[in-house]
């Protein structure tokens, strides 16, 4: 993607332990384009969360960047100084972390949180800041912001804190918004709301979101394109409409096979066999094979890079996707 | 809130009783009352009557009940060893281990508060790892220790200041003051560095550990995220965030500072209540001991309560309940 | 044969896994702790071992020489090459003196905190298993206690002691009397520990299982629940030993303490200070270095200690 607001390429990122470099992010690339969602899923442990961090740069040592490029419209910013880092990150970059209970400091009121990130970011006065921290309140949902504003965390429902917290990422105005697993803690009517939101988000301001999930259900309904990580690795890649009709990989067709479907006709849900390998134990080749009813010999000793099928990209070494029949 | 209030109120009413309890047992059933005060002579008859005189054939709970009312009305009886009323002679040591704990206090949390920030913020300079040391030592010197060791410092070899005394005091209604007058001064530096340095340590070691823990805290993460200034992040909401646990162990080193003047005391010849209570304890002086005991267990129990309000009056989890929606 | 050479390489293969933890690894890159913990076992065993290397016994009347008193350490002008770190008002060898006086500090030290954690520990399993009234009475009477610094209680334990049982008291009563006072000022904090760790462990599947199957309560409490609540035990023990060793030589150096027949550090520091401006700085100084280097060397030992069992720095 040429004028992408978000390029990752490459991106490598290692933890340094005294047992050697643990790889915890293994040559990942994305674009993420204005207005457009792009999800990434997969396990837990998969590297997702921490993709996110090394690109706003918020990786806590031991971890480190240890390779790769990452373009904000365009412009490198993995190896800015750390004061050109901080003034992207909220004005042009937002981030919704795990959990928003957390993610606020209780002894601050919410319009005093709001007020210090616009004010860090803008010109504008306090007044007018405080102003623009209702209305953004008012754009999210929560009643009676001219009165919430100066409540305290501990106030607010779970729904009514994710969506302080999605104000707040969005303060600011940035122009890519990375959301962690924004419906993990909230029950289903505001789980669709908060995506109602983010679809509107994109569509009418253009906003770039890159949604990090493990829920493909949320995917179905959200992402227009997806990446699927397994590992520290991308192994799918593609528009969500043909990755979830046409799934290639055997992962992300074991991802797909998990999702409850009512209507469709059948008796258990698929579970894939054994658990996603921890970073010291990562398999050789294709990190997946262990788990894959179609690994054969050049799986254990290659890693696939990505290649075309159909709208996607495989890291896959297998020709064509597997009949149905040949899986459990 | 108010429920809080009052449940700490009631637990505050009972350490009281309990150490009332414990102050009388003392009081009345540790040796014998009247061997104390008659001569060697005094016949039987004499001690039987005196018996009667005091009360202390009555039923053991109308006793307590007395003492308990005596205590209400600062009547703690007569001093065994200097034979005068344990009201007057705690009342008149009482200002100097009050001025003494107060400076202290103030000492380690005024140098103790920022160290422990820095040495935090700043892991990896030699200046925070040289506090961690100096912290260590501090709470490995014993305090008797330190004193002598000032005094041979600063008062024998270079004669700087004095090592022993309060120095000239100024009586201000009921309270002698020492920090108005210049040898006042001079004379409390020693026994408050003494006194303090243990826990301007522990306020070090203590401080530093709580903000290492809450700048790895989500919000402080997410604040970072938001692009907020270091000095944001650092000094509003990390700060504020260590200091809120802070406040209830500062409060409960005013106590212990005033326990621990016992021993500064002693090494400098102060005159407070902790002197006095020492020498109590090697004459076996029942009741002022037992009034040193009721006074220190009203002093920690206030200082507690204190504390607790300051907590939930600062801590907006507990001040405001949480409301839904 | 074959059992026992099994066995072997069992126990061998458990000290390679121990060897290779990473607790035992910090451990090693420390060098400050690894010299603390030298450090310690140094003063351990030559307390341990007074009685045989003392030069001069300094209890024996009859070796006492009070021509030899007020001598200087060795190396200076006037010192006597027999006491190495001088002598008393007494003609007591420092060095001698020193020897002894740490291993009553060290005993004191150590059987206080072992009351202390063993009371506490119980009566934290206790409150935390059995729950309800038992545990809002344990926990009140924690709470009274720790409105009051262990100080406080140590001196009024003391006190109290000495108005019922008189002045004249061996110095083996006084050794008795305050590892009692010192024990029982420091339970608390072991039992608060342990009752929350208690609580925790309580509703695990592996305590369940067991009620089930009708193991009796004490035995889950000391066979499982037990090993699982040691980490903080062990951490809080040691901190402690710092702070008892530092009481000890306090109420001794304050005159409730051991007495000089039978001296601990403490008291060693305080004959001393007598002497201290009269120039025999030696008397306090030697004493003053020991007491000072030991609860240093715990106090690293209890830091690292503390880092090394914390799960959330790992």
């Amino acid at each position: 993607m040429t004028d992408a607001v978000l390029s990752v390429h490459d991106l490598r990122v290692e933890f340094l332990t005294r047992r050697g470099a643990l790889v915890a992010v293994d040559g990942v690339s994305f674009d993420v384009g204005q207005g457009e969602v792009l999800g990434v899923v997969g396990e837990s442990g998969a590297g997702k969360s921490t993709t996110a961090s090394a690109i706003i740069g918020l990786i806590e040592p031991p971890g480190r960047m240890a390779a790769g490029e990452i373009r904000l419209n365009g412009a490198r910013i993995d190896n800015l100084a750390p004061e050109a880092l901080r003034r992207i990150r909220g004005r042009h970059i937002g981030t919704v972390f795990q959990d928003p209970l957390t993610s606020l400091d209780p002894l601050y009121r919410i319009g005093a949180q709001l007020v210090e990130t616009i004010t860090a970011h803008t010109a504008l006065s306090t007044a007018a800041a405080r102003a623009r921290a209702v209305s953004l309140l008012a754009d999210l949902g929560i009643p009676a912001p001219e009165a919430r504003i100066d409540d305290y965390p501990h106030q607010f429902s779970g729904g009514m804190r994710q969506r302080v917290v999605l104000a707040l990422a969005l303060a600011a105005s940035p122009e890519l918004l990375i959301v962690d697993e924004p419906t993990s803690a909230l029950d289903v009517s505001v789980q669709a709301q908060i995506i109602a939101f983010l679809k509107r988000l994109c569509r009418q301001q253009r906003v770039a979101v890159l949604l990090i999930t493990h829920d493909m259900g949320v995917i179905a309904e959200t992402a227009d394109r997806v990446a699927v990580m397994y590992a520290g690795r991308v192994v799918e890649h593609g528009p969500v409409r043909a990755v979830l009709k046409t799934p290639f990989h055997p992962y992300t067709r074991g991802l797909m096979g998990s999702i409850p479907r009512p209507d469709a006709d059948v008796h258990r849900l698929v579970q894939i066999p054994g658990a996603m390998p921890r970073l010291a134990d990562v398999p050789s080749g294709c990190a997946f094979h262990p788990r894959c009813p179609h690994a054969f010999a050049r799986c254990l000793s290659e890693r696939p890079n990505a290649a075309s099928r159909g709208e996607s990209e495989v890291a896959c070494w297998l020709e064509d996707v597997p009949s149905a029949a040949t899986e459990a | 809130m108010l429920a809080f209030i009052l449940h700490r109120l009631l637990q505050g009413l009972l350490v009281m009783l309990v150490v009332a309890l414990i102050a009388f047992t003392l009081f009345r059933f540790v040796g014998d009352p009247i061997n104390q005060m008659v001569g060697l002579e005094t016949s039987l008859e004499e001690r039987a009557r005196l018996r009667q005189q005091l009360g202390l054939d009555d039923a053991v709970v109308v006793q307590f009940g007395r003492f308990v009312w005596n205590a209400l009305h600062f009547d703690f009886g007569n001093s065994f060893q200097f034979k005068k009323p344990v009201l007057d002679l705690i009342a008149e040591r009482f200002p100097a281990t009050i001025e003494l704990a107060l400076v202290s206090a103030l000492l380690s949390l005024a140098l103790g508060i920022p160290m422990g920030v820095y040495a935090a913020l700043h892991r990896r300079v030699w200046l925070s790892q040289a506090i961690l040391a100096l912290s260590l030592v501090g709470i490995s010197l014993p305090t008797f220790l330190v004193g002598i060791l000032l005094i041979f410092i600063f008062s024998v070899s270079l004669g700087l200041l004095p090592s022993f005394g309060r120095g000239e005091v100024v009586q201000v209604g009921y309270w002698t003051t020492g920090l108005v007058t210049r040898s006042g001064l001079k004379a409390i530096i020693l026994p408050a560095t003494t006194l303090g340095l243990f826990q301007m340590a522990l306020i070090v070691r203590l401080v530093r550990s709580e903000m290492l823990e809450v700048l790895r805290a989500d919000y402080i993460r997410f604040a970072r995220a938001r692009g907020l200034a270091s000095r944001a992040v650092h000094f509003g909401h990390a700060l504020k965030n260590t200091l809120l646990p802070v406040i209830t162990v500062a409060g409960l080193q005013l106590g212990s500072i005033i326990a621990f003047a016992i021993i500064t005391e002693t090494v400098f010849q102060w005159p407070g209540m902790g002197l006095l209570f020492l020498k109590a304890v090697q004459s076996a002086d029942i009741p002022v001991m037992s009034a040193y005991l009721l006074l220190v267990a009203f002093i920690f129990v206030s200082i507690n309560l204190i504390v607790d309000l300051l907590y939930a009056a600062v801590d907006p989890r507990i001040r405001i309940d949480a409301r839904s929606g | 044969m074959a059992d026992r050479s099994e066995a072997g390489r069992a126990i061998a293969g458990r000290l390679g896994v121990i060897l290779e933890s990473d607790v035992v690894h910090s451990f090693r890159r420390s060098a400050v702790t690894v010299a603390a913990t030298i450090l310690f076992f140094v003063i351990l065993c030559a307390a341990a071992c007074a009685p045989w290397i003392v030069p001069q016994d300094p209890f024996d009347l009859s070796q006492l020489n009070l021509l030899d008193s007020h001598a200087p350490p060795a190396w200076m002008q006037g010192g006597d090459s027999r006491f190495l770190l001088g002598t008393d008002d007494q003609g007591r060898d420092v060095l001698s003196s020193i020897l002894y006086g740490s291993r009553i500090s060290l005993a004191v030290g150590i059987l206080s905190v072992a009351l202390a954690a063993a009371l506490g520990v119980v009566l934290g399993l206790i409150a935390g298993y059995a729950g309800g009234a038992i545990d809002s009475a344990i926990m009140r009477i924690a709470d009274v206690q720790l409105t009051f610094p262990a100080i406080l209680l140590a001196l009024l334990i003391d006190g109290t002691v000495r108005a019922i049982v008189g002045d004249q008291r061996s110095g083996q009563q006084i050794f008795w009397v305050l590892v009692l006072s010192i024990g029982l000022s420091f339970w608390v904090q072991y039992a608060r520990t342990v009752r929350s760790s208690t609580l925790v462990e309580k509703n695990k599947d592996y305590v369940l299982a067991a009620r089930v199957i009708g193991i009796s309560p004490a035995f889950i409490l000391f066979r499982h629940i037990l090993p699982n609540v040691m980490g903080p035990v062990l951490v809080i023990a040691t901190i402690n030993l710092a702070f008892a060793i530092v009481l000890e030589a306090t109420l001794s150096f304050l005159g409730v303490g051991l007495p000089p027949t039978q001296p601990s550090l403490g008291t060693l520091i305080r004959i001393g200070n007598n002497f201290l401006f009269s120039g025999e700085w030696w008397i306090t100084l030697f004493p003053s270095i020991v007491l000072v280097a030991l609860v240093l060397a715990v106090n690293v030992v209890g830091d690292w200690l503390r880092d090394a069992l914390n799960p959330k720095l790992r």
